[in-house]
């Protein structure tokens, strides 16, 4: 019995790590992604907007990986979970790492990420597991105003020149197979969900379909039909592409083993 | 500094018997100290400078992410990703409160862009240099941040009231900025060898350039003198040089680092550090557009500006939808 | 094409019960938009309770001769703050 109770314990450890890795991979490697924007968008003001919601998310990054880092027990650092993880070990969603493309690409991708971050932190916010719940508390407001620029942004360009709708709407395909993942559960998820630690990963579909149709409608865009959807990113079966921001985003603590910065 | 050898028109700086009344008045109120506002009356030659000024300045904070984004991908630590991003941020807030406060003068910030984007005007030239090492954003902070400091802080007593308040704003963020960069290379400097060499190789790449940001001697130079009787340059590029080295010296004593200038001697006289002379004939070839990164900095700002086009104008195109749509008796 | 987004003046209320001030100006495509840019441009610091923006071109001024939500998250942000280097004093005022 005691032993039936460790073990549970240690799956559930592993699960909630598992979990924990994948909160602060997304934030981490869409942070990254935004991050590479700055000095490079197309208005001033919106320059400066972007790095907002890029800094947030890195804040959030090292709240989830610094738990995570706690959970596993081995004395790992946030900064040891993101730079010294290869990319099998990330469990971030591959929407988070598809390429930025041209802005209004990016500014898709988000709002399609905002979506789901908003609502899957309101779920986390009644976690079973406090300091779950405070994270995603203060992630939550952040997280709020990430969603209504990006959706009002998806509006307005959406519903603006000829040209920004359909270089919204070709965005917005090309990334509409990467949304199914995100309400897909893994046996990581369905152990938490079953402790009340976080909402399963169905549980959030119908509301992001309602919230997406409802924006989609707004900025006069299609919703693409539901066909293939990729998924693995959970898994650590990633893209090609994340390779490159972890070699990027990790080279200078491989190239200099053990140094401090 | 940011704003390298402005010209202001000026073929000899007016004694108040040459001025005209008008003229005349309004000198009177720069020398008592009171701020020039937008409306209000000022010289052709004063607006004229102030705008080339401000662009200038403007420019080099937007050109000036650059340099520095260029590591916000690769920074080591998570927190050094944040804080570089912040600082890098800040520049283009920097940029905006300045392309604001030239706009009170009658141009409109596309209209400067548009300067910028033809290679009509010019940003400091210290934005042209490379980025090798992690080390030179450290060197970056210490150094160009120090010394825009330098510049920056009497600026914000300029006698424009848009552009000294623009001044005292951006100070008030930037003194964050100099302090990351030191800090950067103290974690450095008690790290492993590899590590000290990359600052040091750092500091012997940036600090000449970093001298040159103050421009070449202008005590002779009329535009200075105009300047500064304009209250819109408050001391020679010379005399804030100098201070530079005398504040950065022994902070890179206590680096332990070599300050890469055979000359540079303790002068007990004067109080101060003698230091040998840039070389000049660089400085005129960056400014001329021939430093090893000019044409990267430039393409960068064309191509966001021109891929951002349909951005812009799509929004612009909802604004009026809009509002269309808001009037009474919209037929939609 | 390319017309330039209007130019606003934004005004932020710094705590409760104070008045609201100008802090500066931005470009943005209409009002509403201009308010969130004014959140991002004027308030990464924590400054504002809260925003106002008027067009440039409304305010109407006296001739000079006359005389004349969300703000929470930047706490986190300390490093935007000089005190949180720590500079030893050796190296001097930074």
């Amino acid at each position: 019995m005691v032993q039936a109770t460790a073990m549970q314990a240690a799956v559930h450890r592993a699960a909630l790590f598992d979990f924990l890795l994948g909160m602060g991979d997304n934030t981490l490697i869409l942070g990254h992604r935004l991050s590479e924007w700055c000095g490079h968008a197309p208005a001033l003001e919106e320059d400066i907007a972007l790095a907002n919601t890029a800094l947030d998310l890195i804040g959030q990054t090292q709240l989830w990986l610094g738990l995570a880092g706690e959970v596993e027990g081995r004395g790992r650092s946030a900064d040891d979970l993101a730079y010294l993880r290869d990319a099998r070990d990330f469990r971030n969603l591959l929407l988070t790492e598809r390429p930025n493309g041209e802005y209004g690409r990016t500014l898709m991708r988000q709002f399609l990420f905002d979506a789901w971050h908003f609502l899957f932190l309101k779920g986390l916010r009644v976690s079973s597991e406090p300091r779950i719940a405070g994270i995603a508390e203060k992630a939550s407001k952040e997280v709020a105003y990430h969603l209504e620029r990006s959706r009002d942004l998806v509006i307005r360009l959406g519903d603006g020149t000829a040209e920004s709708h359909a270089r919204l709407q070709e965005a917005l395909d090309d990334l509409w197979p990467y949304t199914g993942e995100m309400f897909v559960s893994e046996a990581h998820d369905l152990a938490l969900a079953a402790a009340g630690v976080a909402p399963g990963a169905e549980s959030l579909k119908a509301d992001w379909e309602a919230l997406a149709a409802e924006t989609l409608r707004a900025a006069t865009l299609e919703k693409p039909e539901d066909r293939y959807m990729h998924g693995g990113g959970k898994r650590g079966l990633h893209t090609e592409h994340l390779g490159y921001v972890l070699a990027e985003m990790q080279f200078l603590q491989r190239a200099y083993p053990g140094a401090s910065w | 500094m940011y704003a390298q050898m402005v010209k202001t028109d000026a073929s000899r700086v007016k004694s108040p018997d040459d001025m005209d009344s008008q003229e005349r008045a309004f000198q009177e109120r720069i020398d008592a100290g009171q701020k020039i506002e937008p409306k209000e009356w000022m010289p052709e030659g004063y607006r004229k400078t102030l705008i080339r000024q401000i662009s200038q300045h403007a420019h080099s904070e937007i050109v000036g992410q650059l340099p520095e984004g260029n590591w916000i991908t690769r920074a080591p630590t998570l927190e050094r990703k944040a804080i570089l991003l912040a600082k890098v941020q800040d520049e283009a807030g920097h940029g905006l409160y300045l392309y604001c406060a030239a706009e009170t003068l009658g141009v409109s910030r596309d209209a400067l862009y548009e300067q910028l984007h033809s290679g009509k005007a010019k940003y400091s030239s210290i934005f042209n240099y490379p980025t090798l090492s992690w080390a030179d954003i450290g060197a970056i902070g210490w150094l160009v941040d120090g010394a825009a400091i330098m510049n920056q802080v009497p600026l914000q007593r300029c006698s424009y009231g848009p552009y000294s308040r623009a001044m005292i704003r951006i100070c008030k963020e930037e003194s964050f900025h100099q302090r990351q960069g030191y800090d950067i290379l103290i974690k450095m400097m008690k790290g492993t060898p590899a590590q000290k060499a990359m600052v040091q190789d750092a500091l012997n790449r940036w600090w000449w350039p970093s001298l040159m940001m103050f421009g070449p001697s202008d005590d002779a130079s009329v535009h200075s003198v105009q300047s500064m009787a304009w209250k819109i340059k408050q001391n020679s590029n010379d005399e804030l040089r100098q201070k530079f080295v005398d504040q950065t010296v022994p902070q890179a004593e206590y680096l332990g680092l070599a300050v890469p200038d055979p000359d540079l001697k303790w002068n007990e006289e004067k109080g101060g550090y003698d230091f040998g002379e840039p070389d000049w004939n660089e400085f005129f070839e960056v400014i001329a557009g021939n430093g090893p990164c000019n044409a990267e900095r430039l393409g960068a700002r064309r191509t966001a500006w021109e891929d951002g086009a349909w951005f812009r104008d799509g929004l612009t195109a909802h604004a009026e939808k809009a509002a269309r749509r808001a009037q009474p008796g919209a037929a939609e | 094409m390319s017309s330039e987004w209007p130019l606003w003046e934004v005004f932020i209320r710094g705590q409760h019960g104070l008045n609201h001030r100008h802090v500066g100006s931005l470009h943005a495509p209409d009002a509403e938009m201009a308010i969130n840019n004014a959140r991002d441009v004027y308030t990464r610091r924590n400054e504002g309770v809260s925003i106002w923006v008027v067009r440039s071109s409304d305010i109407a001024a006296s001739a000079p001769s006359e005389k004349g939500p969300l703000f929470e998250p930047a706490n986190a942000k300390v490093y935007r703050h000089p005190t949180f280097f720590d500079i030893p004093d050796e190296a001097g005022h930074m």
